[in-house]
This record gives C-alpha cells, structure tokens and sequence, in this order.
C-alpha cells in the first residue's frame, strides 16, 4: 500500500533539516566566522600587528596569570567537593550541591558587585585594606577572586556525577589490601577520574579566561595593568579600532574552538562524561 | 569506610563558605541598610524599572523562541541522519565556550545595518542592532544550548513504535506531535526553556555591544548596576543585585523541582 503521505513527508523531513540549519547558522556559526572575517579584514600584516601591540600583550599575560590561579584552585575544590560528596552520605548534602551550583545563577556583574562590596573603598575590608596599603578591588587580586567565584563549580559539576556512577567498591578493595588512604587517591580513583577531570578543567579555563562581567567590575580597567582580553576587546571596540578588538577576540575564539573540540573528542571516547555536565554555562 | 572524609568535607565547606557564601551574603546585608522604603524607591524608579523589565521580558522571549527552535533543531539531531550532523551537533556548545565579549562584537557587526545580516534586513525596514530586537538575539544566542541540550536525550528515549501505532490508528503527523510526542518530552522542554531564560536574565557581556543601551529602551538590568557602581552608587547598585538575585535562587529552586518531575514521570513510564 502507497501511503498518500509519503512524499509530505519528505517534504516535512527537509523543511525541519532546513529551518534547524538556517536558525543555527545565522545565530551561532556566523558569529564565529564574523570574528574571523573582521581580524582579516585588513589584511594578515595589520592582524598581527593588532596582536603585537604591548597593550594586547600585556592583557594576554593578565588573562593567563588570572586562570593560572583560578583553574588550579578550582581543580583543587572540586576534588575535595567531588570526593566528599560522592563517596559519604551525609546530612546537607544536597543544600551543599545547591550552594555549589550557586555561581552558575549569579549574573556576572553581581558576581563582581560581592567582592566591591566586601574589599572596596567602601566595603567591609575597606579602610582596613586601605591602612595597609593592600589593592584588591581595581588590581589583579580581585580580578583573580571574581574569576575564581564565577569558575568554581565546573570541576567539582563534572566530577560529582562521574564519582557517583563508578561508587566505591575499587577504593574500600585497594583499602583492605593494605593501600593507605593517599596511595588510594593517587593510584585508584585519579585513574578512574582522570578524563572528566581534564573535562572540567578545560571548561573550567576557557570561562576563566573568558570571562568579562564579573571582571568587568572589579578590574578599573588600567590598561597594561588591569585589563583582561575580554576587557581589552571592549575598549578598543569603543575606539572604533575593529581590527584590533577582533583580533583579540580570535584569539579567544581559537581557544573556544580547541575547548570544543577536545570537549567533543572526550566525549566520544568515554560516552560516561555526556552524563555530566551540559546544562550550565 | 573510605578515609578523607573529614578533611574533603571540611575544606570543601571553608572554601564555598570564603568564595560563595560570604561575598553572596554580602549583598543582601549592605541592601539591608538601605531599609525598606528607600530600597523600594531605588527600584521602582523608571529607569530602573525599564531594565528590570527589558532583562526579564527579553529573557522570556528568547528563551521561548529556543524552546521551539530548539526542539526543532534536537528533533533534527535526534531523528534525521545529514552529511555534516557531527559537526552540528558540536556547534550547539559554542555559546557555552565562546566568551560573551567577543559573542557581543561579533553578533553586532553581523546584524548592524551594514553587516552581513544587518545589511539584508535592513532595506526592510528593520532593524535588530541597537533597538531591543538585537538585545533578544543575544540572549537566544547564550539561552539556545540549554534547550537543545536538555531535549536530546529525552527525544532519543521516545519510543517510537508508539508513534507509529498513532498514524497506524490514523492519527495525523501534526496530531502525533501534539499528543503522542510533546507530553513526554514537555517537561524536559521547559526544563530547557526555564535553564536557558535563567541564563539569559543575568547575561552582560553579549548583550551590551549590541542593545546600545538607550536609557528605559536597551538597557538590561545587570547594566544599570555598572551604571550605578561607576556613580559609586553601591547601595542602589546593590538594591539592584538584591532583586535579581532573588528571582535567579527562585528559579533555580523552580528547575530543581522542574527536573525532580521530570525524573519522576520518566521512573513512573
């Protein structure tokens, strides 16, 4: 029997690939390709003299030392957060994992808004910091705080998940083997962990080096001293200097498309890490 | 019993309590010294008002618009096999990894009136850059992950031999849709719908380029807190912050209960 709706089908099959691909490449593939088109516009000599300014180089250099910190840090937390919460029960539990998840709520410039209201002129630590000449607010330490915040619940998000789907019976075998508690960390669960560990990390420091709003705040934007590259970008944006501004964000770009593409890769090698994480930015 | 415990779960609580705690309660006590009245004259005034508006109303409006692009384009991943469907798939987490400063630039030299999509609308008459229609784009573009990525899984558990049984029954492909496909995904959608608006209500960056920010017409709420903290207006500033902290705890609280839900419909089929 030849179903009279065949070839609607068809047709309908089309019209869904089509409607998907065209809102997907107006809103989110051309964004990417504009970023490259505009750093070129000029031609390559004018692209990488944009990069070679002292200033772009002087926020390149902030932008790694904040995720040097902050990454690490955060990698860190998210250990101790992941193995205390996935291997115990406990009561709090989940108010714990909510408190975690906090900063993924917080819009950006409120995340840098808590730290002025603690360490700047006026805030709690204010005139104490003052007194001893300690800069927090407008100088690198808080541009390092408003990071670490916005990017502490990656690692410990992509681990909590993982640790609880693999339990404990690997661990408490090598325990009463004789294995001490460390040599158990280091030569039982690291192992096991080690790819959403390196999940965590990455996504942890594409947003570490991304991020502007919370930075935004906090930063004075000193350029050559307390100027990120997302905030670098916005300054010569507002200087009407395009080639500049996105030829800074290439570079932003290009680590955007390597995080995706290790992201990706990982994914399709462990199928375990797709548990994970997605639903959070 | 594995060891560390005390140790993880001491260091983990120190350290959310220095990086999270203390600063987020911050806020809402240097908004308590405003006291009531004063912090409701701070924002109810026009201006502030408008931000509070545009940055919940935009939100809303991009977050739905995802929701049924989105399931159009997860139904599309899911169900359809394409050349190039890998490489799709991927680009649904650009908005995740790419920065929202460089998003920002790049959306407002693509749909300014002389950019690439800018340009062909705007002998039409329209105009999306500047005016509040660009201020929507840039949140569908930060919200729009949420949703697809929230459908996928649950499109690809649908069963669809009882689609099948549906048109076998003589039941239309739009009816199929309406009452056989989106009562079991629908609370997954507006997981994603309310995910991807709780995104979009506290976005900055790709929004600030683009919107213009044209007082009580394109300015966003988290932009009115800069506006006030450059005055070194903390107090209001922090009023501000108060009010949108408030409605992002809510809901988050809100999608906690959204996806218990959908857990429990999934474990009750």
């Amino acid at each position: 029997m030849i179903r009279q709706s065949q070839i609607p089908e068809e047709l309908g099959r089309y019209a869904i690939l089509i409607v998907a691909l065209v809102y997907l490449i107006g809103l989110v593939a051309m964004p990417l390709v504009v970023v490259f088109a505009e750093a070129f516009a000029k031609g390559i000599v004018a692209y990488v003299h944009a990069l070679r300014d002292p200033f772009a180089l002087a926020a390149m250099r902030l932008t790694l030392l904040t995720a040097a910190v902050a990454v690490p840090l955060n990698l860190v937390f998210g250990i101790a957060a992941a193995w205390s919460i996935a291997k115990f029960e406990f009561r709090g539990k989940n108010a714990l994992t909510t408190l975690i998840d906090l900063p993924f709520a917080v819009s950006p410039v409120i995340s840098g808004l808590i730290y002025v209201l603690i360490f700047g002129a006026n805030g709690w630590l204010g005139p104490w910091l003052a007194r001893h000449d300690i800069h927090i607010i407008f100088a690198v330490p808080g541009i390092i705080l408003a990071t670490t915040f916005v990017t502490s619940p990656f690692v410990a998000r992509e681990l909590i998940p993982l640790m609880q789907s693999q339990g404990n019976d690997e661990e408490e075998t090598a325990l009463s083997l004789g294995a001490s508690g460390w040599q158990c960390f280091w030569l039982v669960t690291l192992p096991n962990i080690r790819w959403g560990l390196l999940s965590g990390v990455l996504l942890c420091n594409a947003r570490a080096m991304g991020e502007f709003g919370a930075v935004s705040v906090v930063s004075g934007h000193i350029r050559g001293l307390t100027n990120t590259l997302p905030l670098h970008i916005e300054i010569l944006n507002s200087e009407y200097n395009y080639v500049g501004a996105f030829a800074s964000a290439s570079i932003l770009a290009m680590l955007a498309l390597v995080t995706l593409i290790a992201k990706t890769l990982l994914e399709m090698r462990h199928p375990e890490l797709r548990t994970g994480q997605m639903r959070h930015a | 019993m594995l060891p560390g415990f005390g140790l993880t779960l001491g260091y983990t609580i120190l350290y959310v309590s220095l990086i999270v705690l203390v600063p987020l309660s911050a806020a809402f006590l240097r908004s308590a010294e405003l006291g009531p009245e004063k912090f409701l004259k701070v924002v109810s005034t026009p201006r502030v008002l408008a931000s509070l508006e545009l940055s919940f109303g935009a939100s809303l409006v991009a977050a739905l618009v995802n929701g049924v692009f989105g399931f159009i384009i997860a139904w599309a991943l899911v169900r359809q096999r394409f050349p190039g469907r890998g490489l799709v798939d991927a680009i649904i987490d650009l908005p995740f990894a790419l920065p929202t400063a460089v998003a920002g630039i790049a959306l407002t030299a693509l749909y300014s009136p002389n950019g690439w999509i800018g340009g062909l609308l705007a002998p039409w008459g329209l105009k999306i850059a500047y005016t509040r229609l660009g201020v929507v784009i840039a949140l569908a573009f930060v919200s729009l992950p949420f949703v697809v990525r929230t459908l996928q899984p649950v499109l690809g558990e649908l069963d669809q031999e009882v689609e099948r049984a549906a048109e076998t029954l003589g039941a239309s492909r739009w009816q199929t849709l309406l009452w056989v496909v989106l009562p079991s995904v629908w609370p997954a959608l507006l997981t994603g719908v309310a995910l991807g608006f709780s995104r979009a209500v506290g976005e900055y960056g790709s929004v600030i380029f683009i919107a213009g920010n044209i007082p009580k017409l394109t300015e966003i709420a988290p932009l009115m807190i800069m506006t006030k903290l450059e005055q070194y207006q903390y107090a209001q500033a922090t009023a501000i912050a108060v009010v949108m902290l408030v409605a992002s705890f809510a809901l988050m609280l809100g999608i906690n209960g959204l996806q218990l839900w959908a857990q429990g419909r999934k474990r009750a089929r």
